[in-house]
């Protein structure tokens, strides 16, 4: 069984990190040829990082979109991302002071992940129009999510799992040394699910986290009077007349 | 015309989002373009008669988009189907039909992306809703992506910005490739690219508008208002949508901007060659028409040697020349080549290029450089209608938000009563009037009709509360939409109007006593 999650999270990690290299690369190579930010826009370079900041960290046109949604994916990312901090523990030794710091916030942050989750499900059940343009795989992905959360609170609440062991495996892993993972039905079903995460990321709608940052509605300064805009395709143009 | 009438739809009691009704709007499709009018914009002149032909030119050049337009490979891959979306499109709110939700309007295209261009589509097709490309398929593109305004409110509310205006102009940028053009779009586009502006106006017929034109306002005014074309060495070139030279009430509004020249003693002509700002490329998402179309206005301002360019009221007009013009002819600042260079150490650096009249008129007022009769407007309870393309995709002044501001400062320096409408329905967050993006046409009215609902709601509010009698404007399609379209919801199209319109009618021309 070790020898099984040592190959599955080498797969899974190569997966991850050249599929998403991958997309991240057509999206850089692709050229936006004319200026659309959404208006009002800020007009400089650094008024958009502060967009896009906001956009990231608050989920600002959510916000205004819908409320509802708003306060379950900011419930499941903020979760998240305390849970991956948390959880960074298992990779690095000795750990960061900051990891450390957030272990007891870490724990919580489960519940809210879980709960968004549950939340963000049910909408796709009980509003109509989210019904409708829910796919199976919009379903699936909140599953696998679900799973990987109750598996988690499962271990660290109700059958515990040798966390220390764990550790030394990922640990092992990242040496190219395989050691030997606690045998534990929570704890395979976890890591199972996790590695499913990593491989289907860069082939689903998870490409949002890249994507955002080259949404040209969201990235571009407003400033097309002042300075001129030109794609490579496009500037070929030109040099024909 | 045949089959039913054509009724607006009730005003929602509690302004919520309506129950799904699919395919209420399925029927509403509006002429194809045959082969000449394709053909002469260099498109294909038809369908294919052998359906693998069409489906693989389709499918080609969708995947030649992918490449040159990061919003659309961006926007295929970004969107969650989180549903923000959803409630947000106009034609959704007046028609309950689900595929006018944002979301659902582009994965009509997205299906189709995850079919040909993704692993997950290739592989496992039902699971992440990914279908063939068929001649059914083609043919809910060609319904459904024309009934979008390409009017970016959904982009607003999208934690990622998808804009779905960029994922119609794709589809329409397919749909014309493999030969299925929208009549009213592309004779448009035929008659700019060959006679210089959209109702088709030779240089002659302009003249003699422009003369009656000089006549009326002396008649009016007892001023010799000039309204001059292709005067060369002049200093301001107005570009204008040719709706500007015949139609109620946009005509009120041209008056405006000659008496407003007029009063500021500047030098200024139109051009016979650029008669049009607006440019339907755009709403067909054709870079070449665009560019184009476009061109004319640089050839124009380098023949007639002017030292700035001035453009008149219109919505997507305005994004074009705003945000488009310095890509796509150097109007503009900024630029290192020659082929930029050569027209911008023409124009004055001092000024926007190009200027939005409004942007012009209030300028001058600030300067105290124009004086008005504010009671001449006494009669008219006044609101304000941001246009979608204005509001969303261009800006006005030195700060964002300007494009908001400036009208209503305009609005408020020529007339005592003014009142906006709700909150959530002006600024960035202001409806389409429903007739946008190349869907200003007779044969899709029903459409129209419905699209104007969340509109026309917020309008009777305050024709309800203020007595408001007054829409003004500052977009060509706007003012054509709303004077055909207000009577089904039981206005008058004389409550139309732009807001160069409301100027005209209170500037002191200097003759005054
Ligand atoms: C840059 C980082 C990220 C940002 C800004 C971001 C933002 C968002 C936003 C605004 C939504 C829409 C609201 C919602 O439905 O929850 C969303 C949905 C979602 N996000 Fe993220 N996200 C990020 C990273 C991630 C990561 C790393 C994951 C992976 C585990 C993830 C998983 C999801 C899922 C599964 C949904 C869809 C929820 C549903 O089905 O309703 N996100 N994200
Ligand atoms: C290889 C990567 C991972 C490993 C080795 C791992 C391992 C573990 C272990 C051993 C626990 C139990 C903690 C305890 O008993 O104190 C746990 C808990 C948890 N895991 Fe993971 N996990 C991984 C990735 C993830 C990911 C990607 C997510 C989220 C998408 C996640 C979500 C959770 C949650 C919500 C809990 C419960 C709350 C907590 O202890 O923080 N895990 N994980
Ligand atoms: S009409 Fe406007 S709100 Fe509706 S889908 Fe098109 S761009 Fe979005
Ligand atoms: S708001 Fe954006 S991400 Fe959400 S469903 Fe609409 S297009 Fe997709």
């Amino acid at each position: 069984m070790s020898l099984f999650f040592a190959i599955l999270f080498y797969v899974a990690t190569a997966v991850f990190v050249a599929g998403l290299a991958y997309k991240i690369a057509s999206f850089a190579r692709t050229p936006a040829p004319l200026s659309i930010p959404t208006t009002p826009a800020p007009t400089t370079t650094g008024g958009v990082v502060l967009r896009m900041f906001r956009e990231v960290v608050f989920f600002e046109s959510l916000f205004k979109g819908n409320l509802w949604i708003w306060i379950f994916a900011a419930a499941f990312h903020f979760g998240l991302a305390l849970v991956v901090v948390r959880h960074l523990r298992y990779f690095i030794e000795p750990v960061w002071f900051w990891v450390e710091f957030a272990q007891p916030f870490g724990m919580y942050a489960g519940f809210a992940m879980a709960g968004g989750l549950a939340g963000l499900w049910a909408r796709r059940f009980l509003v109509d129009r989210v019904r409708y343009i829910s796919t199976v795989s919009d379903h699936l992905m909140l599953a696998l999510l679900l799973v990987i959360g109750t598996s988690g609170l499962g271990m660290k609440f109700l059958v515990h799992t040798d966390v220390v062991a764990v550790k030394t495996f990922f640990l092992g892993l990242m040496r190219f040394d395989i050691q030997p993972l606690p045998a534990h039905p929570g704890l395979y079903v976890h890591l199972l699910c996790v590695a499913l995460l990593m491989i289907v990321f860069p082939f689903s709608k998870l490409l949002h986290a890249p994507g955002i940052f080259f949404s040209p509605s969201r990235n571009q300064a407003d400033n097309p009077r002042e300075t001129r805009h030109l794609a490579a395709w496009a500037a070929k143009m030109e040099a024909k007349n | 015309m045949a089959g039913p009438e054509i009724k607006a739809p009730p005003y929602r009691e509690i302004p919520v989002p309506p129950a799904l009704q699919p395919d209420a709007t399925v029927g509403i499709k509006s002429f194809v373009a045959n082969e000449k009018i394709q053909e002469a914009i260099g498109f294909q002149g038809k369908l294919a008669d052998n359906w693998q032909e069409t489906h693989d030119k389709a499918i080609g050049h969708f995947g030649t988009l992918l490449s040159k337009y990061r919003s659309l490979r961006v926007y295929m891959d970004a969107c969650v189907h989180c549903g923000s979306c959803t409630d947000k499109c106009h034609y959704f709110l007046g028609s309950g039909d689900p595929k006018n939700m944002p979301v659902a309007r582009q994965d009509l295209m997205r299906s189709v992306y995850r079919r040909y261009f993704t692993p997950a589509g290739k592989l496992f097709p039902s699971l992440v809703g990914a279908r063939d490309l068929t001649q059914e398929v083609l043919d809910e593109w060609y319904t459904y992506f024309y009934q979008c305004s390409e009017c970016r409110r959904c982009s607003v509310f999208c934690p990622y910005g998808i804009d779905t205006a960029e994922i119609t102009m794709a589809a329409r940028e397919v749909l014309d490739h493999v030969g299925y053009g929208q009549k009213y779009t592309n004779e448009i586009l035929g008659k700019v690219t060959k006679i210089g502006n959209n109702l088709g106006l030779p240089g002659p017929a302009l003249l003699d508008t422009l003369q009656g034109l000089e006549e009326d306002v002396k008649d009016e005014t007892g001023v010799d208002v000039k309204y001059p074309l292709d005067v060369k060495g002049a200093d301001v070139l107005l570009v204008t949508p040719s709706a500007d030279f015949f139609a109620e009430p946009h005509i009120e509004s041209l008056i405006g901007y000659g008496k407003v020249f007029h009063a500021a003693g500047q030098s200024w002509t139109l051009s016979t060659l650029a008669s049009e700002a607006g440019n339907f490329g755009m709403f067909v998402g054709n870079y070449d028409l665009l560019r184009k179309i476009a061109l004319r206005i640089r050839e124009a301002a380098l023949e007639l040697g002017v030292k700035r360019i001035v453009v008149g009221e219109c919505g997507h007009a305005w994004r074009v020349a705003y945000a488009f013009w310095n890509t796509l002819t150097g109007v503009g600042a900024g630029g290192k080549d020659p082929f930029a260079i050569e027209l911008q150490n023409q124009l004055d650096p001092h000024f926007k290029q190009p200027t939005h009249i409004c942007e012009y008129t209030w300028d001058l007022i600030q300067q105290g450089r124009l004086h008005f009769d504010k009671e001449a407007n006494d009669h008219r309870v006044i609101t304000f209608h941001d246009s979608c393309n204005v509001a969303r995709a261009s800006r006005m002044g030195d700060y964002p938000g300007g494009q908001f501001d400036i009208p209503r400062h305009i609005i408020k320096a020529v007339a005592n009563k003014f009142v906006d409408m709700a909150p959530e329905t002006i600024h960035e967050k202001t409806f389409c009037c429903g007739g946008g993006g190349g869907v200003l046409s007779d044969d899709l009215i029903d459409i129209r009709v419905k699209g104007a609902l969340p509109r026309m709601e917020a309008f009777q509010r305050v024709v309800d509360e203020h007595g408001v009698n007054f829409l003004a404007l500052i977009c060509a399609i706007c003012k054509a939409q709303f004077t055909k379209v207000v009577p089904y919801y039981g206005f008058k199209s004389s409550m139309v109007g732009g807001v160069h319109q409301l100027v005209s009618t209170a500037i002191k021309l200097g003759n005054e006593q």
